[in-house]
């Protein structure tokens, strides 16, 4: 119940489309979405595959609550081994494609083999097809929506697509819909580009109706609405700032990694922040956020709408920059900001524009840039080799290096590696700061311990969305540990783990989790999709999904070494602020997360772990 | 007392609770493809506008039906479509100049807004207060009230 029940499999190689079942039996172990997704390709694939290859799969998946009246239920996850870095990749974006796919009548699309030329997918209700994208190859994220509803005349069509990024693959190429929404990390758009796939194209009219209580359904969901309502950070601040209503707040704490790490507190900030975003520039008189904008069915509304000014160096003679257009969300203003010292707000909201439109992760993007810029100062790099001067706080370094990027253009070739591989080349693989190959998001591992540990532990390398222990450590949600000490951490991060890929699998978004509880979410799975999802139901899924991801990247080679952090990290302490001398305590807490786990001492999950959540 | 459905664009964030309401109402699924209230996105500028029927006092539809398939509902003043006198002839849909009237082709009939028998779905779903129910003879009281305050409220 409330999953569509069926799924399509297309053969990009052969150029078939076929209908089948979904696995029910799968659907009540691992949800859906993120949990069924990976449970399907961890089936499908050998895990030693090359993400690249012929071989690998991609799965776009809905969770049972996407496409339905839930608050957040509008989101997908984009599921497939990850080139960046070599683990499993899952990335969830909201917008309103994930609830037209599940409208139109499917839990999921499976893409394997490689299609000879480019195609897109187009899905209109029952009928599923592959066709030509000779025409759009080469073209961007933008004008590739725009041309697919022009050439269906369907309006409201809903695009999923890669711009230039994925087609070059970019190892940090995202997958776009809606214009402005991402499944940003890990490169799912670079194996989309691997495959000579553009786009899916999905309108679908039948809507969601398969629900196991209806009745309930609505009332439990029209009650939990009420409690993102009154909740201070889903209720106010998030849909008054956005996401970017951290910057000062990480700032203050120490926690906010500057010039790729060096520091831990950045003299911009302020001019970065949701504040700045929402003060009258000098040049026009004009705020550069215009509104907010809600993903379906989301009553927070954090998305940000901006315009650029138009003065600005960076879109001089570009009027097609000039419009409303996805704005600065936190992680991208830090990456592009903070994380290379740039404080020039209209640069970092142009970088911002450029993976939009193109499908670039900000995060991995900017904290290449960052690596490029500490290499730069270092004299490692030289003006020539990269093209343009390109010191820490240069704002026109920021943008122009966006674009050489986004266009595989120059040494865009080589920021499009990511900072680890790009640092490892240039001799200097200490300054690459991320883990198991992915970036850092904008969260000190020092400042904030838990997410240290957090960031050594995520399944797909370091992230925020697989245990935001910011939310206890900085926030107090839902109860309020202190940030400096590795005590009772291991148990905090993979309580936020566990509970993380349990929203994840239902089919809404995490931020929901300032405001609700998996004993708020359960109600909505349980009228939804039967009353076998208790909360130990939910949270034993939440567990399993988190031990499968790890057992996979286990078999794809990964272990215990990588669950680590860069030198910098571990043996440079905070120059400033409240968590000034302190390193990383990864050595602390590591062991301990291990035991609590079920894992052995090489990070391998013991037989018993494996009989207790049937893997 | 009449009421109106009130639409404030300005607060609307284009999440699609209303669009999600009104197909369940009518049809039991959530689905924004069968809603008859829409949500326009202006991505250019950032506007999201709901629309839907006025009920217009002529109304323009009802007065076109060949078969008197549109009535009045008195109790809400919606123009209501009768489905088993529908043909589907689509002469409505012509007449209206809003757009609001809109062929099913599922069904053979037309739909349009009927505030669901004088509680509409879409108000009480929208999170943030654009689409209100109000008393029929002050949907400005809001606006004017605003504009008094701006106007004639300053502290001495």
């Amino acid at each position: 119940m409330s999953w569509a029940g069926k799924i399509l499999r297309v053969n990009l190689t052969a150029g078939t489309v076929a209908v089948e079942p979904l696995n029910m039996t799968w659907a009540k172990q691992y949800l859906g979405s993120r949990g069924l997704a990976t449970k399907y390709l961890v089936e499908e694939i050998d895990a030693k595959v090359d993400p690249l290859s012929v071989d690998n799969k991609i799965i776009w998946a809905t969770g049972p609550l996407t496409g339905t009246m839930a608050s957040t239920g509008g989101r997908y996850t984009v599921v497939t081994k990850g080139p960046l870095t070599g683990a499993i990749a899952c990335s969830n974006s909201g917008g309103y494609w994930g609830a037209e796919l599940k409208m139109a009548g499917w839990d999921m699309v499976i893409f394997e083999g490689k299609s000879a030329k480019p195609v897109y997918l187009y899905i209109n209700d029952d009928v599923a097809e592959l066709r030509d994208a000779s025409a759009l190859w080469g073209q961007s994220v933008w004008a590739t929506e725009e041309a697919l509803k022009k050439q269906h005349q369907d309006p409201l069509l809903r695009i999923s697509s890669i711009g230039l990024a994925g087609e070059n693959q970019v190892l940090y190429a995202a997958v776009v819909n809606d214009l402005h929404r991402a499944a940003g990390r890990s490169g799912v758009g670079a194996v989309m580009g691997s495959k000579n796939l553009k786009a899916i194209a999905v309108r679908g009219t039948k809507g969601v109706g398969n629900i196991a209580n209806p009745k309930e359904f609505m009332k439990v969901t029209f009650e939990k609405k009420k409690i993102l309502a009154e909740n201070a950070v889903t209720g106010q601040g998030l849909p008054t700032y956005g996401t970017q209503v951290l910057m000062n707040v990480i700032n203050e704490i120490g926690a906010l990694p500057t010039r790729n790490h060096r520091d831990s507190q950045f003299e911009g900030a302020k001019d970065i922040s949701a504040e700045a975003m929402a003060t009258p520039r000098e040049s026009d008189g004009k705020k550069q956020l215009v509104t907010n904008q809600a993903c379906f069915g989301c009553t927070i509304a954090c998305g940000r709408i901006s315009k650029i000014d138009q003065t600005h160096f960076s879109v001089v003679n570009k009027p097609q920059y000039w419009g409303a257009t996805g704005g600065l969300e936190y992680e991208a203003a830090w990456a592009l900001g903070a994380a290379n010292g740039v404080n020039d707000l209209e640069a970092l909201q142009y970088a911002n524009t450029i993976c939009n439109e193109q499908g670039m992760d900000p995060i991995s993007f900017g904290a290449t840039v960052g690596a490029v810029m500490e290499l730069y100062e270092m004299g490692v790099l030289t003006q020539e080799q990269i093209g343009i001067a390109s010191p820490f706080g240069s704002a026109q370094a920021l943008c122009e290096l966006a674009d050489l990027t986004a266009q595989g253009k120059g040494f865009g070739k080589e920021i499009a590696l990511g900072s680890k591989r790009l640092c490892a080349k240039y001799g200097h693989p200490e300054l690459s700061m991320s883990v198991k190959g992915q970036e850092f998001p904008a969260y000190d591992g020092r400042g904030i311990q838990g997410m240290g540990l957090t960031y050594a532990t995520s399944n797909r390398g370091a992230c925020h969305l697989r245990s935001y222990t910011v939310s206890s450590e900085v926030l107090g949600i839902p109860v309020k540990t202190d940030p400096l000490v590795a005590e009772g951490k291991p148990e905090l991060v993979m309580a936020f783990q566990d509970a993380t890929a349990a929203f994840d699998s239902a089919g809404i978004c995490i931020f929901t989790s300032f405001a609700w509880g998996l004993a708020d979410v359960q109600p909505q799975v349980a009228a939804a999709c039967g009353e076998e999802f208790t909360l130990e139901n939910l949270a034993l899924i939440g567990e399993r999904v988190w031990n499968m991801e790890r057992d996979f990247n286990n078999r794809a080679g990964f272990t215990a070494a990588d669950d680590t952090l860069p030198p910098r990290l571990l043996n440079e302490a905070v120059k400033t602020g409240p968590a000034k001398g302190l390193v990383s305590k990864l050595p602390e807490m590591l062991p301990k997360y291990y035991e609590i786990r079920g894992w052995d001492a090489g990070g391998q999950l013991k037989p018993e772990t494996r009989a207790k959540l049937g893997l | 007392m009449q009421k109106s459905l009130h639409i404030n664009p300005e607060k609307c964030t284009g999440c699609l609770q209303c669009e999600m309401a009104c197909s369940y109402e009518n049809y039991g699924v959530y689905a924004p493809a069968k809603s008859r209230i829409k949500v326009f996105d202006f991505h250019h500028t950032g506007r999201k506008v709901p629309y839907t029927c006025t009920q217009c006092d002529e109304a323009w539809c009802l007065h076109a039906c060949p078969v008197e398939a549109i009535t009045v509902d008195k109790a809400t003043g919606a123009k209501v479509v009768n489905e088993t006198t529908c043909v589907g002839c689509k002469v409505c849909t012509i007449s209206c100049p809003f757009g609001t009237v809109n062929y099913v082709q599922e069904t053979g009939k037309v739909q349009k807004c009927d505030l669901c028998g004088g509680d509409p779905a879409c108000a009480t779903a929208c999170p943030t207060g654009a689409i209100t129910y109000i008393d029929a003879n002050w949907t400005g009281l809001n606006k004017m009230q605003a504009w008094a305050d701006k106007l004639g409220n300053q502290a001495a």
